[in-house]
C-alpha cells in the first residue's frame, strides 16, 4: 500500500488519476482507517491531502463569504469564534461527529466523501447553501454540496477528482442556521434523522429566504425545497410549522434498520425540521 | 514497497522509526517504540484507550497512520509523570480509586490533561462531554470525574 502526502492540488489529482488500483483520500482518517482495519477497503494508494495548505484554512472572504478547507477538523471549526457566530448550525453539526478525539481529526471533506446519508455535517452544509470546490485532472469546478453525493458510498466525483474546500455564501443581516439530530442517547452515535435549516428574516420577523435539508431519511442527504417554501413569507407561526412538518415528512423515503423504523424516521423528520427551524429563527432575530 | 522512514518527536525526545503504510501510530508506539502505555481497546476510535496528543490535539492513535506523523509532536502517557513525580491527575486517580482494571486509565489521563490545559476549571458536564470518547467498563465514571475535578483544583493552585 502506497502512501503519498503531496503539497499541491495538481500533484494530488495527478496521483489519484494515475493510480491503477483503488485510491483513497486521507483527510482525518476517522472513517478510512476503520474501513481499512475491518477490510471494507484495501486501497493500493492513499493520498493524504493535509499537506496541501488550502485544505487546512478557514478564511472569511472580502464579500462576506467563507472558504473552509476540506481537511479542517471539527475542533478547529469549534475554536473559530467568528465562524461559529455567522454559521452556528454548520459548526454545531460538525461538532456532533464522534468524541473529542474524533473531533481532533474528523473533517468536513471526509464527512461528505464518506458517502453516508447519516453524515451530520452534510445537512447543515446543504442548508447553508455550501458549494464544494473540486480539483481534478481537468482543473477545478464547483458543485453544490447536495449534488456531491449520489447515494450510499456513491459520489459525483470523476477519476482523479477530490474536494479541496467548501464555499459558504455571504450572509444577509438577520440570518442564521441550526442543526439537530435524533439519537437514542446524548453523545457518540449516528443520526437516526438529522435536520439542517438556514434562514433569513426581514425587520418585521418574516422569513424571506430558507433552505431545509434532511439526513438519514433517503439514500442521500436531501435538500427539501418544499419544506423551505412552506415557511418563506411566514413568521413561523403554528400554521407554517405544520406546513413545514408535512413537507419534511413528504420528502422522506427512509429504510428500516436497527437504528429506526420507516415510520419513526418519517415522524421524527417533521418534528426535527420544526424544532431546527425555530432555533434558526431565534438566532436570526438576534443576529 | 519500502518502509517509510519517519522522524518525529515523542514526549520531547527525537525519535525515528520505520513503518508500513497500514501501520497505525498506535502500532508504532506499542510494537516499534515499545511505549505500551497507550492501549488498544477497539482499534476503531470508539474507546479512547489509545488517546495521545498530536501537536497538542487529542486524538486516537489507532486512527492515525504512523507515516503521517513525520515532524509532529506526540505526547503519550509515558511523558506524563516527571521522573518519580506523578502528574496531579495521576495522583488524584490513585487517591479516588478512579480505576479498576486499568486498561482505560492511560487514555483517560491523557484526555483529562488535554481538557485541563484548555479549561482549568471545567464543570462536571464539560468533563463528562470531553471524556465521552473514553470508555471504562469497570468504574461507572463517577470516581474518574471526581478525580479530574479534584486534580483541576490542585493544578489551579499551581
Amino acid at each position: 500500500m502506497r502512501y503519498e502526502a503531496p503539497e499541491t492540488v495538481e500533484r494530488a489529482s495527478a496521483l489519484l488519476a494515475d493510480s491503477a488500483g483503488e485510491a483513497r483520500i486521507l483527510a482525518g482518517g476517522t472513517d478510512l482507517l476503520v474501513q481499512m482495519r475491518s477490510d471494507i477497503v484495501d486501497p493500493a494508494l492513499i493520498v493524504d491531502i493535509k499537506r496541501i495548505a488550502e485544505t487546512r484554512w478557514i478564511t472569511e472572504e472580502p464579500g462576506g463569504g467563507w472558504r473552509i478547507g476540506a481537511a479542517v477538523t471539527g475542533a478547529e471549526l469549534k475554536e473559530h469564534a467568528r465562524l461559529k457566530q455567522v454559521w452556528p448550525g454548520v459548526v454545531e453539526a460538525a461538532n456532533l461527529i464522534g468524541s473529542t478525539q474524533v473531533q481532533g481529526r474528523a473533517t468536513l471533506g471526509g464527512n461528505l466523501c464518506n458517502g453516508s446519508p447519516a453524515a451530520d455535517s452534510v445537512p447543515a452544509l446543504i442548508a447553508a447553501g455550501a458549494v464544494a470546490t473540486l480539483a481534478g485532472p481537468q482543473g477545478r469546478r464547483d458543485l453544490p454540496v447536495e449534488d456531491v453525493m449520489l447515494g450510499p458510498r456513491k459520489l459525483a466525483l470523476g477519476k482523479g477528482e477530490f474536494v479541496v474546500s467548501f464555499g459558504l455564501p455571504p450572509r444577509p443581516p438577520r440570518s442564521s442556521d441550526a442543526y439537530l439530530r435524533f439519537i437514542p442517547r446524548t453523545e457518540m452515535d449516528i443520526a437516526v434523522v438529522g435536520a439542517g435549516v438556514s434562514l433569513t428574516v426581514d425587520a418585521s420577523g418574516t422569513i424571506t429566504e430558507a433552505r431545509v435539508s434532511l439526513g438519514a431519511v433517503a439514500p442521500r442527504v436531501l435538500l427539501v425545497r418544499e419544506a423551505a417554501a412552506a415557511i418563506v413569507g411566514s413568521r413561523l407561526d403554528r400554521v407554517a410549522q405544520d406546513r413545514l412538518e408535512a413537507a419534511a415528512r413528504a420528502a422522506c423515503t427512509p429504510i428500516d434498520d436497527k437504528r429506526g423504523t420507516v415510520e419513526f424516521r418519517i415522524q421524527i423528520a417533521g418534528v426535527l425540521a420544526r424544532r431546527t427551524a425555530l432555533i434558526a429563527l431565534d438566532r436570526a432575530r438576534t443576529q | 514497497m519500502a518502509k517509510h522512514h519517519i522522524e518525529t518527536t515523542v514526549n520531547g525526545d527525537a525519535v525515528e522509526f520505520l513503518c508500513e503504510t497500514e501501520e497505525t501510530l498506535l502500532d508504532v508506539l506499542r510494537d516499534t517504540l515499545h511505549l505500551t502505555g497507550s492501549k488498544e481497546g477497539c482499534a476503531s476510535g470508539d474507546c479512547g484507550a489509545c488517546s495521545v496528543t498530536l501537536d497538542g490535539r487529542l486524538v486516537c492513535a489507532c486512527l492515525v497512520l504512523g507515516c503521517e506523523v513525520g515532524g509532529r509532536r506526540i505526547e503519550t502517557i509515558e511523558g506524563m509523570a516527571e521522573g518519580e513525580a506523578l502528574h496531579p491527575l495521576q495522583t488524584k486517580f490513585l487517591e479516588h480509586a478512579a480505576l479498576q482494571c486499568g486498561i482505560c486509565t492511560p487514555g483517560f489521563l491523557v484526555a483529562s490533561r488535554a481538557l485541563l490545559e484548555r479549561n482549568p476549571n471545567p464543570s462536571e458536564t464539560e468533563i463528562r462531554y470531553w471524556l465521552a470518547g473514553n470508555l471504562c467498563r469497570c468504574t461507572g465514571y463517577d470516581k474518574i470525574v471526581t478525580a479530574v475535578k479534584d486534580a483541576a483544583v490542585v493544578m489551579r493552585k499551581g
